[in-house]
């Protein structure tokens, strides 16, 4: 289908979609039918939802395949620097690519709440569907469901996806050596930083963009390079959670530098003011890497070069001293474990 | 960030450690009285690069650990009464009264609000004429202005629907408490910052004078108290027992009087409980007789519920706030209590003793890996 | 912390308020705690409130106190060591 003509019949059938979703769009008759037939399919346009059946039917291939989903529930659905359609985009596919997984395709699972304003559905959808053209992916299955007002914050988003794995490439924390280099892609703490500020309902002047992208640029420039031993995106429960999960898994301590770790200026801000540790939330655009020592000048060269990673940095090494637990070295030059956190950070006064 | 990061440069840290290892002899033990020290020293490990004989005793500086049980269960039993909105402090929510926590009740529906100043209680009470705003209020001298100013603003609102449950403490009675503890051993203490820029250095001349202690009032960089740490460490080696001033960007001698009026204005000291010590003669604030209009406990006296018993055997809180025991001297510490399920105040609080032990050196602990 | 409070510069006066940028935050807080206050001043802001005008003098001075201390060391430990070499 063409732009022309995809771009043609949006506009003649938002028309016809009632102002705000009902009980009825998930009912499986008309409105449904309407939704998916005026909304989804033209949006994400590809030949599986063009079918319009129950499932999409894919060729096999030689490759090894990466499967992985993720549900989305993010409060409020749109931020500042993205919305949740984007988000649930970005983040299957970027828990494909830290398998080493060129992604391929996604479903995509939708829970509405009866009363959200079709015209924030459809900026969502489209802004999934502007996603999935940027990592290369086509959303070829989904559903929908409508619950009652009250019942959901505005819509939940869960995604599935698929990717393949080319020959060679086998990362996995289990192949983390002492001596290898820690390397981060950029700032940490960004989405985190922004979503919980609006969340307390906390007013600043001016807001904290999350930083939710599309990591396959990065990853598709250095993949090549045999010293990756692995990679993970320090989502939920951010750097320190990440290097924790790593540790423990290789049984070895990766060891981070504070005074290595960069933050934007205004998530620095809102961790001093609101007492918040920035090592633990959420990125939703970047990923740690660790890398066989002599290797990492050149995956740091060749990640700078990449938008997404032009601020990648070494921030530690892997040591074989405190087995299972991450640590932090901090401004003084002690070392301390990192551990993972307990509870939900809350913002304090003391 | 001006103003932070030039304290947080590792060379002059490297710099101040080894002053501070040149001039260690003898066992010193030092009180942190606030517990945003405590943090910055456990969050940095800073006790791993001192020299062994450099003791940090943990002081009664959170008002978290130190508010009562039952005032926490005053806080619950109004966020229970229809129509009314409790706002507190982010810190408040997870703190266990007797047998729930505002989080939880929050959870099963109460309306309960995180502010992070006292003005959104204020406004939260503007913007809701029907409910009833109650803005549980603690802190110390530092923030005791600031909660002590709401009342004025909602009183020149006119609001008649905002009120506040207050639960306010002071450093120089329980300073006194401790250092007359016969159990309690420090040599000397790192002042409290924050609470001086309102209070002054005067507000601890007696330390020297009647107790012979050094006091040295820090800022909360890590560098900060490393600089502070060497001027104790010089006033201990001189024989000088006086109240220094390091956080001297932010400190004067007598503070800022603007905020000491409000506070008078406001409030009139009355006897307090601290969890954990015990009950201190004029060591807490409550609103002023004309201003019961805004008292919490007395607005709505027939909800208030009948007080019940303090703490359980296996918790020694109370011990850890004086600084007379540490954390890994509890049995209960890290089995019986950790942050997911506190039994006491200084494992809710992440300035909490316990919880700041909890969350940075547990694993050494048990591992006995890192630190020694 | 016991009393969590940053630094912030004071961009604008409105009456009791004052808009203040700490890190790039940015949020009006209550200046009627502290007598005159005048945009570019460092306050100290706590709960909403500012607490104190910082004393950037002070702060320099002691900041170069401290770093003078701290070449004088460093010239003195290179100095040792070359007599050691």
């Amino acid at each position: 289908m063409s732009r022309q003509r995809l771009a043609r019949s949006r506009s003649l059938t938002m028309e016809d979609l009632p102002d705000v979703v009902q009980i009825a769009h998930g009912s499986g008759g008309k409105l449904t039918h309407q939704l998916i037939e005026t909304l989804f399919v033209p949006v994400f346009d590809n030949p599986y939802l063009r079918a319009l059946g129950d499932q999409a039917i894919l060729n096999p291939s030689t490759e090894r395949m990466a499967l992985s989903t993720d549900a989305f529930v993010v409060k409020p659905y749109v931020f500042p620097g993205g919305n949740i359609g984007d988000l649930a985009v970005n983040g299957t596919v970027n828990d494909l690519l830290m398998g080493g997984a060129t992604p391929a395709y996604l479903t995509a699972s939708f829970i509405l709440e009866e009363g959200l304003p079709t015209k924030e559905l459809v900026v969502i959808v489209e802004a999934m569907a502007t996603a999935a053209k940027r990592a290369g992916v086509q959303i070829i299955a989904g559903d929908t469901k409508v619950v009652e007002r009250g019942a959901a914050d505005g819509l939940y988003i869960t995604t599935t996806g698929v990717g393949f794995v080319p020959q060679g490439i086998q990362w996995s924390p289990a192949h983390i050596r002492a001596g290898d280099a820690v390397i981060v892609s950029g700032t940490v703490g960004d989405h985190g930083a922004s979503i919980l500020a609006h969340r307390f309902g906390i007013d600043f002047e001016n807001q904290i963009k999350s930083d939710t992208a599309c990591l396959r640029d990065v990853v598709m420039a250095v993949r090549d390079l045999p010293g990756i031993r692995c990679m993970r995106d320090p989502t939920r429960g951010g750097l320190a959670t990440t290097v924790q999960e790593l540790s423990q898994t290789s049984g070895l301590n990766l060891r981070v530098r504070e005074t290595a770790i960069a933050l934007q200026e205004d998530v620095r801000g809102i961790c001093e003011v609101l007492g918040l540790d920035a090592l633990y939330l959420a990125s939703e655009g970047k990923l740690v890497a660790v890398v066989a020592p002599e290797e990492a000048d050149e995956c740091l060269r060749i990640m700078r070069t990449v938008k997404e990673s032009k601020d990648a940095a070494v921030i530690g090494e892997v040591t074989d001293d405190i087995p299972g637990f991450a640590s932090l070295e901090t401004y003084i030059g002690a070392v301390r474990v990192l551990d993972l956190l307990s509870l939900e950070q809350l913002p304090r006064i003391c | 960030m001006k103003l932070v990061d030039e304290y947080r440069d590792p060379a002059v840290a490297r710099y101040l450690l080894e002053q501070i290892h040149e001039l260690c002899d003898g066992q010193q033990s030092i009180m942190e009285i606030c517990g945003g020290h405590t943090h910055a020293i456990v969050r940095s490990g800073m006790e791993q690069v001192l020299p062994p004989t450099v003791k940090f005793v943990h002081g009664p500086g959170c008002p978290v650990c130190v508010t009562p049980i039952a005032k926490i269960d005053q806080a619950i039993a109004l966020a229970r009464r229809p129509r009314t909105i409790v706002a507190t402090y982010g810190d408040m929510m997870r703190v266990p009264g007797s047998s729930s926590s505002l989080l939880q009740e929050k959870a099963k529906g109460a309306h309960v609000k995180i502010v992070y100043s006292s003005l959104d209680a204020v406004q939260l009470a503007a913007e809701n004429p029907d409910s009833e705003v109650v803005f549980f209020a603690v802190g110390f001298e530092t923030t005791i202005p600031a909660n002590g100013f709401s009342v004025i603003r909602a009183k020149q609102l006119g609001l008649t629907n905002y009120s506040m449950l207050s639960n306010h403490v002071l450093v120089p009675p329980v300073i006194r408490a401790v250092l007359d503890d016969p159990d309690v051993r420090i040599d000397a203490f790192l002042g409290p910052g924050h609470v001086s820029t309102i209070v002054g250095s005067q507000d601890y001349e007696f330390i020297p004078r009647e107790y012979h202690r050094p006091v040295v009032i820090s800022g909360f960089e890590p560098n900060d108290i490393l600089e502070s740490l060497v001027m104790i460490l010089k006033q201990r080696r001189e024989g000088r027992c006086e109240v220094e001033v390091q956080y001297s960007r932010a400190v004067t001698r007598y503070g800022n009087p603007r905020a000491l009026d409000v506070v008078k204005d406001v409030f009139s000291p009355v006897e307090q409980d601290w969890r954990g010590i015990g009950a201190i003669a004029e060591s807490g604030l409550s609103l002023r007789e004309e201003l019961r209009a805004f008292d919490a406990y007395h607005k709505f006296r027939d909800w208030m519920p009948e007080p019940r018993s303090e703490e359980t055997g296996e918790c020694i809180c109370g011990d850890i706030t004086r600084g007379v025991k540490e954390p890994r001297e509890c049995a209960s510490f890290g089995t019986g209590c950790t942050p997911e399920r506190p039994l006491g105040a200084c494992m809710v609080s992440s300035e909490g003793t316990c919880a700041a032990y909890y969350r940075y050196q547990h694993v050494t602990i048990q591992t006995g890996g890192a630190r020694d | 912390m016991m009393c969590l409070a940053v630094p912030g510069e004071v961009l604008d006066i409105d009456g009791s308020m004052a808009m203040v940028d700490m890190a790039g935050v940015k949020r009006w807080v209550c200046i009627d705690l502290l007598g005159e206050v005048h945009p570019g001043d460092y306050v100290l802001v706590h709960v909403g409130f500012a607490l104190q005008i910082i004393d950037e003098q002070e702060a320099q001075e002691t900041l170069e106190l401290l770093r003078a201390c701290f070449q004088e060391d460093l010239h003195a430990a290179v100095g040792r060591q070359q007599e050691g070499d």
